[in-house]
């Protein structure tokens, strides 16, 4: 607790700081693309929420697996934690995916094999969630929705590599990648990393934030717990 | 403010969402922390008297 409050408030800086140059950037100074007109700014918030949503579930899945195998109370908080931050992401890049696919597909929404695994995804964001809130014992709650989180992780790697197995729907190809002709234009490329530099740096703020609450509410519980037996 | 052609309400529509979610995720998690720690201060100091009596 003493670490997380010594970086948390640097860490939330830093956040504020790369999400303002990022969006700010991408929004007021880049030039519309030659096709998709002003809506490639849309690009700022869609690509870093879903790659947040992505990896948000992938590091519930590595603490969960921690909880599963050395029993270690905090990192299970952590995926707790960390399930409605990637909710609210991947609720962020299926909004602004449907608001930009309606002028570029003619269409809110399609039976894409990528944006099928993103609901698919979300839906398990919820079910986790749901999970933790319907079982009292906290320990039971935590088996059961590591294992959730396990089975959920086949479409996490599926909304990331659809597009790879399934060379059909509508979805483009990554829009950022290691190899550099496959890649956006610089001039959107410099401020989506920002962008993407501030959501990951976001996530770890409210992660810290919510980590050190639920670990003040399982104290809670235990104190409470502790004067109801007198 | 850009020129946003025919595009404006998608574009904007897409931020306001998104800055809309964002912020409601963050009040949201800053509630619940001040609660909960307003919660276990008060328990901490009832049984403050109980341990040094």
């Amino acid at each position: 607790m003493r670490t997380s409050s010594a970086i948390l408030p640097w860490v939330a800086r830093l956040a504020i700081l790369s999400l303002a140059v990022g969006l700010i950037w991408g929004f007021f100074f880049t030039p519309d693309d030659y096709r998709q007109g002003s809506t490639v700014k849309i690009i700022y918030l869609h690509v870093p929420s879903a790659t947040m949503a992505i990896n948000i579930w992938a590091m519930m899945l590595v603490t969960s697996l921690i909880w599963v195998v050395r029993r270690h109370h905090v990192s299970v908080l952590a995926a707790k934690a960390a399930a409605p931050i990637g909710a609210t992401m991947t609720l962020i890049a299926l909004a602004t995916g449907a608001i930009w696919g309606q002028p570029m597909w003619g269409s809110w929404w399609e039976w894409d094999p990528r944006l099928t695994a993103f609901l698919i995804l979300f839906l398990f964001y919820l079910g986790y969630m749901a999970l933790w809130a319907a079982i009292d014992n906290p320990d039971a709650a935590a088996d059961l929705t590591s294992i959730l989180c396990l089975v959920g992780s086949v479409f996490a790697v599926i909304s990331r590599y659809a597009i790879n197995f399934w060379n059909q729907g509508l979805h483009q190809g990554a829009s950022l990648s290691l190899d550099a002709e496959e890649n956006i234009s610089d001039v959107f490329w410099q401020p989506l990393v920002i962008s993407l530099v501030g959501f990951g740096l976001l996530f770890v703020t409210l992660l810290l934030i919510r980590t050190r609450t639920e670990i003040r509410a399982r104290r809670l519980m235990a104190l409470k717990q502790r004067e109801r037996l007198g | 403010m850009p020129e946003l052609g025919p595009y404006a309400g998608e574009v904007l529509s897409a931020y306001a969402v998104a800055f809309g979610l964002l912020g409601a995720l963050v009040i949201v998690s800053l509630w619940k922390s001040a609660r909960v720690r307003r919660a276990l201060d008060e328990i901490e100091a009832r049984r403050e008297p109980r341990r040094n009596g």
